[in-house]
């Protein structure tokens, strides 16, 4: 491929010049720069939004993290302010100070590797079950979209509604047939249960939650990848004598593991920051409380950006560990 | 019977038993938000167990509380759906302008640094949102612009952008050059081309994108809450639900209604564009 080829009609280059010669021209022709000069025009407006709300936040939240900053002396905040404040590492030393800090990191790589892995498999498992064609299948399709569609804020006042101890329909059929006494599903920190011993219950039902509200995103993606399988793979595995577990085994899932280390990261990622559930849910009380809803303590309930931002950068920080380790483990994994 | 026989038979049951448990865990509370908004209070505290409203107490009194206005003794739904639509409508705009310009310079045009814009795209959302919810936060109290429907716009913008702008690239993409460099010949300039050549061929497809992002604004939540929850007249409809909820003391079946409400016009808009968003945001990662 040329550049010739791909040079736009209507450009003026003087009789037709001898073909320019690959890429790296030492002098751009004049046609080229004006239309390199539109594509910026075209990108500023993007490249403007990207950099003043997201590149540069991210370093004034490094600046804020390095100050001692109460919501009340907000009206002297600049950007640069941090040029003459004071610098240190108070905040830093502050929010890893607190008794509950090392619980907290500890319960939202829990909370985050659960909730992706649990709707990877919900995700897998309802791909494989609508694989073949039967009669509604795409009503259905459309309603296993549900969960993700529904506003979050809808699915998590249904949820509560459905869960709560006074008036749920999940208590209420539970006491009427297998004479539970009701359970607060989102406010009991932690319940008996016979063979099991001990669970976290508020927690386990904030992963189901999770897992519930997040697994049409695996099933999507997985069952757009089921399709694209050749079919002949499986004929010749049927003429080979392979069972369906075995073909699941040596067609199926070789050809989905791409895909799912994909969404396992994308997953893990969102799910680590997740803010919204959790606080829509239980509000981070009942033994639910992650990071990023100390974040917003800070912030909010304690006034208190400066920690609020230390402790985001502690966030982002963890999460860049769990991947490094998990990126360095698939690498290994992919060489054995 | 062989191990083949019995995984045949073992499969097509689990098969079966498999759809239904999904369509019960997705349908199940899709019924009871839908059976609760018509039910009167009185009747879900008597009878929790009941999932479906009896026909002589249907009640439509829920929704008619939740939307109308506070001086008329309801809620003032109404008032944030305007609120809602208002800034998803405003943030489609603005994301859809600047998302099919640039997306036309990244498929289109040559200049340098293109790989490193295409490439960069979508790191937007890698980054924990608190990391920069806390300085615009800072930012945008320090302007004096809480609450402020601005400050929520400009955010949802430049959060949506990057999707829009990678799903419409995808998009143009696909659109043969032939068309476009007939109509330069024509003496169309580029901008011409965008309007007249680009817009009108990938329409179904900036429908699908401008649906995603009203999804995306309209059901946004933490923003939300930092930027408006002081002003409940600026509430969103998703801030609405939460906060009636906290701290105003709304009975819940009223608030289903309020639920379905806000519901609606995402699942019509959903369904209008299911095919093309799955498969949007689908193609190109099923390859190995």
């Amino acid at each position: 491929m040329t550049t010739t080829t791909q040079a736009p009609p209507g450009s003026d280059r003087p009789g037709g010049a001898p073909s320019r010669g690959g890429r790296r021209d030492r002098k751009p022709s004049p046609s080229r720069r004006r239309e390199a000069r539109f594509a910026y025009l075209l990108l500023l407006p993007a490249i403007l939004a990207t950099v003043v709300l997201v590149a540069l936040p991210v370093l004034w939240n490094v600046t804020i993290s390095l100050q001692s900053l109460r919501l009340i002396e907000l009206r002297n905040f600049t950007p640069f302010g941090f040029l003459q404040a004071e610098l240190g590492f108070d905040n830093f030393r502050l929010v890893t100070g607190q008794r509950e800090f090392w619980p907290t990191v500890g319960r939202t790589v829990v909370y985050a590797l659960a909730g992706t892995v649990l709707s990877l498999l919900l995700g897998v498992w309802a791909a494989l079950a609508m694989r073949r064609p039967f009669r509604g299948r795409g009503a259905v399709k459309a309603l296993l979209l549900v969960p993700y569609v529904l506003p979050v804020v809808a699915a998590a006042f249904v949820w509560r509604t459905m869960l709560s101890p006074q008036y749920g329909v999940v208590n209420a059929w539970g006491h009427d047939w297998f004479g539970w006494s009701r359970v607060d599903f989102f406010g009991q920190q932690s319940i008996d249960l016979p063979l099991v011993g001990t669970v976290p219950l508020a927690f386990s039902t904030v992963i189901a939650f999770e897992a519930w509200r997040y697994f049409p995103f695996a099933f999507i993606f997985v069952y757009a990848r089921l399709q694209a399988i050749p079919k002949h793979l499986y004929e010749a595995a049927t003429i080979d004598g392979a069972t369906i577990t075995q073909q699941f085994r040596h067609v199926t899932f070789p050809a989905l593991r791409g895909v799912l280390a994909v969404l396992f990261l994308l997953r893990f990622i969102w799910n680590f920051n997740d803010f919204t559930n959790i606080y829509l849910l239980t509000g981070g009380g009942a033994g639910t409380r992650v990071i990023s809803i100390e974040i917003y303590e800070w912030l909010i309930g304690r006034s208190n950006p400066g920690a609020a931002a230390a402790l985001s950068l502690i966030l982002a920080a963890v999460m860049l560990v769990v991947l490094t380790v998990y990126v360095r483990w698939q690498a290994r994994k992919d060489q054995a | 019977m062989s191990r083949h026989a019995f995984e045949e038979r073992f499969f097509r049951i689990a098969r079966r038993v498999s759809i239904a448990f999904f369509v019960g865990i997705t349908a199940f509370p899709l019924l009871v938000m839908l059976g609760l908004s018509f039910r009167p209070v009185s009747s879900l505290l008597n009878e929790p167990g009941r999932l479906l409203p009896r026909l002589s107490e249907i009640d439509l009194g829920g929704y008619t509380r939740i939307l109308s206005s506070r001086e008329d003794g309801g809620f003032g739904f109404g008032g944030f759906i305007g609120n809602s639509a208002y800034i998803a409508g405003v943030t489609v705009v603005l994301s859809l302008s600047f998302g099919i310009l640039a997306a036309y310079a990244a498929t289109r045009l040559r200049y340098r640094g293109a790989s490193f814009v295409n490439a960069s795209i979508l790191m937007v959302y890698l980054f924990p949102p608190l990391v920069f919810a806390v300085p615009l936060f800072v930012m945008f109290t320090r302007l004096g612009m809480r609450p402020s429907f601005t400050a929520v716009i400009i955010i949802y913008f430049a959060y949506t952008l990057p999707l829009a702008l990678y799903m419409l690239r995808n998009y143009f993409s696909s659109v043969p050059a032939d068309i476009e460099e007939a109509a330069r010949i024509d003496g169309a300039s580029r901008l011409g081309v965008i309007r007249h050549v680009i817009v009108p061929l990938s329409a179904p497809a900036i429908a699908t994108v401008g649906i995603y992002v009203f999804m995306s604004a309209w059901d946004e939540f933490l923003f939300a809450l930092l930027f408006l929850v002081e002003d409940r007249g600026s509430w969103t409809v998703a801030l609405g639900i939460n906060q009636l909820e906290a701290n105003v003391g709304t009975p819940t079946t009223v608030l289903m209604a309020g639920c379905v409400v806000i519901t609606i016009p995402v699942v019509v808009a959903f369904s209008l564009a299911q095919r093309f968003l799955t498969e949007g945001l689908t193609s190109g990662s099923v390859k190995d």
